[in-house]
């Protein structure tokens, strides 16, 4: 997979599918292409975050530890972006995750994620946009959980 | 040391410069033979009448043409013994010379080593250094002269002085007349000049002071816009040091003028008075013609001897004002550096240290110590804690001499510290400080520093005659390249391996040993030398490579292979398929390379990595164009320098004008391009421009590469080779024989792992440690980080096993688990070794017997085991 596959790929996450192509080229430029194999951790839970992946080919399991032990929460694969709350933040990982099979991923990482907003505006612009509306359907969630709730 | 300039002369050079003048009076008869001979040749032998003939010469009958023969013959005889005679003065006198310099260096250096230390406080290096490096040195050349040139000339002058008065009293005392008054008023103006030697000379080492001064201090220059001030601060000396000059020479060339002055005033009185007395019918003709020639000869001896006379006072000035600089009051006493010759009795571990009343105070009146008093068994672990600036640190200082005290005594044992030797003290006592110095030099010549105290007795005959000679000039006849290493003294057997071992030993003790680990990994070795090792480290490479394909982790290194592409690889690395030696084939620049293009043209690459270029160009045109240039994005990933940017552009927009064919393209453009595909490494970049079919032709271009390298080329490059050790890649290069793959998470930690679980796998590591020693330090330790130089100096000082082992501060650099680690492996793995140790940090303190607390220069307080840690944690 070249780099302007890559670029599709982002192209298709909301947080990134407004962003011009060539500033997603830039992005995927400074990015890894990072595998691990069956069973490799790809994050801890706890640990501080330093990277987004995006998952290119395979699968990975989600894990959270709960007092009863390691509960399995979901599966991702292609397309799906695992830790993107870590480029944005400092906070520790939510999750700890494991790759099922091969897995081949895109690693952004946050410095390089934060340089190039600094370098390109807009694209910090259009993440916020994408954050807005996040917070917006989570507001409106919140409001029918609540009135359902009453 | 000899006060004064011909003290020195006739203390060490008496013999020499005696037979120096006999020599040179010796010569004489013949020199006179040799000026007379022309004389006698054309007025007896050419112009003489042949009713003369046969002649007797000698007690022997010649012919008229026998006897030209026999004079020019002899002539010939008297040219090869003068030319002989003055060769051999010649060489004797520089001989002398450079002996007798070679001594003085030796006598101010090792004066140096005597230095009472707190001098070292008031004089600096810029000062000292250039003394023995320049100023001494015209010195070399006027010891072989100071006696005999006086006195030869001033022979020649006085014979000639004799036959003037001889020929005529009168104008013999009127050609001397003017004599007294240059001799009295010459060494006043010489007065002047020498007045001023002594000032340039202070000048010129204030300025040697200021450029040491300025490179020490550089980074506070740069920091401070300090550059404009400096600099007029150096003008400002240039300027005085100019003025003295200037002022030294128009002096000089003055009394040059003078002299030269009274020298064509006494003609004058022949001319006149002479001319006039024989117009008178006194004195005749010929006597003054005589009388006038005399003097000619007799002004060049004068000339000479006003010369030599104005090149001793230079040279007395330079001994003068150099040698001042070498007696400061307080000099260790030569006995305490030399020892008696007998190996040093070790310190008893009952001996008890005492601190007697013990002051210590700066000759400004600092007080750093107070008459303190305190008494431990060596064999204790004591900490002296407390306030920086209390007085602790002088405490150390005093235990090792490094500070005397200014009252009371510190004693070992029986023993005033003040008094044992260093051969006792520096042998059998470690000493650790804060700011450790490390010499330019390898690692493991840094650690065995410690064990250099005398050459072993045995001396390689080959090196006697240079023995000799050092002695002849009074200098150290220990051989320096004589084995230095004393076994014995530190409880080793005499082998290589028992030092090795040792040396190991304490760079664990100092978790030093990792840290060399990896220097040893990045090492290189020599096959041709290390045959064995290199084998070892070949098998290294084998098993390595098995172990992976056991392993199925064939994705971690991807192997250096003839017949395959390595995508791990950069273009320019997978085309010169070996390790650059030097700078020719330098792989970030590769691509410039005459030789690399040519091998292009031959497989016909050229245009392909043109255009591959161009793409590569447009991509980072596209990618970097409106990325402000100063960027770290494009300094970290970019292939095309920001400054270089905007011409790839206007390059871009030619060729699109010219349209996508490129046949169009100009030489230079080509050139910029061609550069550009060198640096593509396909697992990184993903740009997905090296395809198969380039890859299968850019391995014909790597055979054709090495098939047709020149000759003159062949030592530039290592070509790897699976089966052979490559001399210019690191020892973990050599073992990886591959690139690390990009992607892979975590490859790099994981390679490192399994290489260092091979390497003990293997007993490769004592080795590759070994290697790691080899690291050159850098000037003061400089390529070590200054943790890294503490470690070193506590593995230093452990190498030779002390009966005490004195600590100042010296834990201070390391963060607290490194600090914990070291002191655990020095203090706590120094089993046999007493320890006092001047801390930092209290807490320390609770594996040491007895703690005293000093401040304000006195013991506040004594506590025994660990109460005053146990008190510092609450």
């Amino acid at each position: 997979m070249s780099l302007t596959e890559e670029v599709e790929v982002l192209r298709r996450l909301p947080l990134f599918h407004r962003i011009e192509p060539r500033r997603l080229k830039l992005l995927a430029f400074t990015s890894e292409r990072t595998t691990f194999k069956p069973g490799d951790v790809v994050m801890q839970q706890g640990d501080p975050g330093d990277s987004a992946y995006i998952v290119l080919a395979g699968e990975a399991d989600v894990y959270v530890s709960t007092p009863s032990g390691e509960l399995k929460v979901a599966t991702l694969g292609v397309n799906d972006i695992i830790g993107e709350i870590a480029i944005l933040i400092d906070i520790p990982r939510t999750a700890t995750v494991r790759a099922v099979g091969e897995l081949t991923t895109l690693q952004i990482s946050k410095d390089h994620f934060f340089r190039l907003m600094t370098e390109v505006p807009e694209m910090g612009i259009e993440v916020m946009k994408e954050l807005a509306r996040r917070l917006e359907r989570t507001t409106a969630d919140l409001r029918e959980a609540r009135a359902a709730a009453a | 040391m000899k006060q004064t300039l011909f003290g020195y002369i006739f203390a060490f050079s008496k013999r020499q410069q005696i037979i120096l003048v006999i020599l040179t009076f010796a010569a004489f008869p013949f020199i006179y033979l040799q000026a007379e001979l022309p004389k006698m040749i054309v007025n007896g032998a050419i112009n003489g009448k042949p009713s003369n003939f046969p002649i007797e010469f000698n007690g022997f009958e010649f012919e008229h043409v026998e006897y030209l023969f026999t004079l020019c013959g002899l002539f010939l005889t008297l040219v090869f013994i003068n030319g002989g005679m003055k060769y051999m003065l010649n060489v004797m006198k520089g001989r002398l010379g450079e002996r007798m310099l070679r001594r003085l260096r030796y006598i101010l250096y090792e004066r140096i080593l005597r230095f009472p230390l707190p001098h070292f406080r008031r004089v600096s290096q810029g000062e000292i250094i250039p003394m023995i490096t320049q100023e001494v040195e015209p010195l070399g050349g006027f010891f072989g002269d100071s006696i005999a040139t006086p006195l030869y000339q001033g022979g020649i002058l006085i014979t000639l002085l004799v036959f003037i008065l001889m020929q005529d009293p009168l104008l013999g005392l009127a050609a001397v007349a003017l004599f007294p008054l240059q001799g009295a008023l010459i060494p006043g103006l010489q007065k002047k000049v020498n007045l001023l030697a002594k000032e340039r000379v202070r000048n010129v080492r204030l300025m040697a002071d200021h450029l040491g001064e300025s490179i020490g201090g550089i980074s506070e220059i740069h920091t401070n816009d300090g550059s404009q001030y400096q600099l007029s601060r150096f003008a400002g000396r240039l300027g005085i040091i100019y003025e003295i000059r200037y002022e030294i020479f128009r002096r000089k060339f003055f009394i040059k003028f003078f002299n030269n002055f009274l020298a064509q005033f006494t003609p004058f009185i022949f001319y006149s008075l002479g001319g006039y007395l024989a117009i008178k019918g006194d004195l005749s003709v010929g006597a003054l013609i005589a009388v006038i020639s005399a003097h000619k000869d007799m002004n060049a001896p004068w000339k000479e001897l006003l010369a030599y006379y104005q090149q001793r006072e230079d040279a007395r000035i330079k001994y003068d004002t150099v040698i001042q600089q070498f007696d400061p009051p307080g000099m260790l006493d030569e006995a305490i550096q030399t020892g008696d010759g007998t190996p040093p009795t070790p310190f008893s571990p009952d001996s008890v240290i005492s601190f007697r009343n013990t002051g210590l105070a700066d000759d400004d009146g600092t007080v750093y110590l107070q008459s303190i008093s305190a008494s431990f068994a060596m064999s204790e672990r004591v900490a002296f804690i407390g306030p920086s600036g209390g007085g602790k640190e002088e405490i150390a200082a005093l235990l090792v001499r490094l500070a005397v005290p200014t009252s009371g005594r510190v004693h070992i044992g029986n023993d005033d510290v003040a008094q044992i030797p260093e051969t006792r003290l520096g042998r059998r006592i470690g000493y650790v400080s804060a700011q450790p110095y490390l010499f330019a030099n390898s690692l493991r010549e840094n650690l065995l520093m410690a064990l250099r105290y005398r050459p072993s007795a045995d001396v390689d005959e080959s090196r006697r005659a240079w023995i000799l000679e050092a002695e002849t000039a009074g200098n150290s006849v220990y051989d320096p390249t004589g084995n230095w290493i004393d076994y014995e003294a530190v409880g080793l057997e005499e082998s290589e391996d028992a030092l090795n071992a040792r040396i190991r030993q304490v760079l664990q003790q100092a978790q030093l040993a990792d840290d060399i680990y990896e220097f040893g990994l990045r090492g290189r070795i020599n096959p041709d030398d290390q045959p064995e090792l290199a084998k070892r480290l070949l098998s290294a490479r084998t098993a390595l490579r098995e172990h992976i394909e056991a392993t199925g982790e064939t994705g971690l290194v991807e192997p250096f292979d003839p017949d395959h592409y390595n995508l791990n690889a950069s273009v320019a690395e997978n085309l010169l398929f070996g390790t650059p030696v030097g700078n020719t084939f330098d792989l970030e620049h590769l691509g410039e390379h005459p030789y690399v293009l040519e091998t292009l043209d031959r497989v016909g690459l050229t245009d392909e990595f043109v255009q591959i270029g161009r793409q590569v160009a447009e991509t980072m045109v596209e990618l970097f164009a409106d990325i402000d240039p100063g960027h770290e994005l494009m300094e970290q990933f970019s292939f095309i320098a920001a400054e270089d940017l905007p011409e790839f552009q206007a390059l871009l927009g030619r060729l699109d004008r010219g349209g996508p064919a490129g046949g169009t393209i100009s030489a230079e453009d080509r050139g910029q391009l061609l550069s550009l595909p060198f640096r593509l490494i396909p697992a990184r970049h993903r740009l997905g421009l090296i395809d198969d079919q380039l890859q299968l032709r850019m391995l014909e271009a790597r055979r054709s590469f090495a098939e047709h390298l020149p000759e003159e080329l062949k030592d530039a490059v290592a070509f790897f080779d699976a089966d052979r050790y490559n001399a210019a890649s690191s020892i973990q290069d050599n073992i990886l024989f591959g690139k690390i793959a990009f992607g892979r998470s975590q490859s790099a930690t994981q390679v490192r792992t399994l290489v260092g679980e091979l390497i003990n796998k293997l007993n490769l590591r004592d080795a590759v440690l070994d290697i790691g020693l080899q690291y050159q330090v850098g000037v003061a330790g400089g390529r070590l980080s200054a943790v890294q130089r503490q470690k070193a100096a506590f593995a230093r000082a452990l190498i030779k096993q002390p009966d005490l082992l004195v600590i100042n501060q010296a834990f201070s650099v390391f963060d607290e688990a490194s600090r914990t680690a070291v002191f655990d492996g020095v203090v706590n793995g120094a089993t046999n070794m007493g320890i006092v140790a001047v801390l930092d940090h209290p807490e320390q303190a609770s594996a040491m017997d007895r703690v005293f607390t000093v401040d304000n220069g006195r013991i506040e307080d004594e506590s025994v085991g660990g109460a005053v840690a146990a008190e510092a944690a609450e």
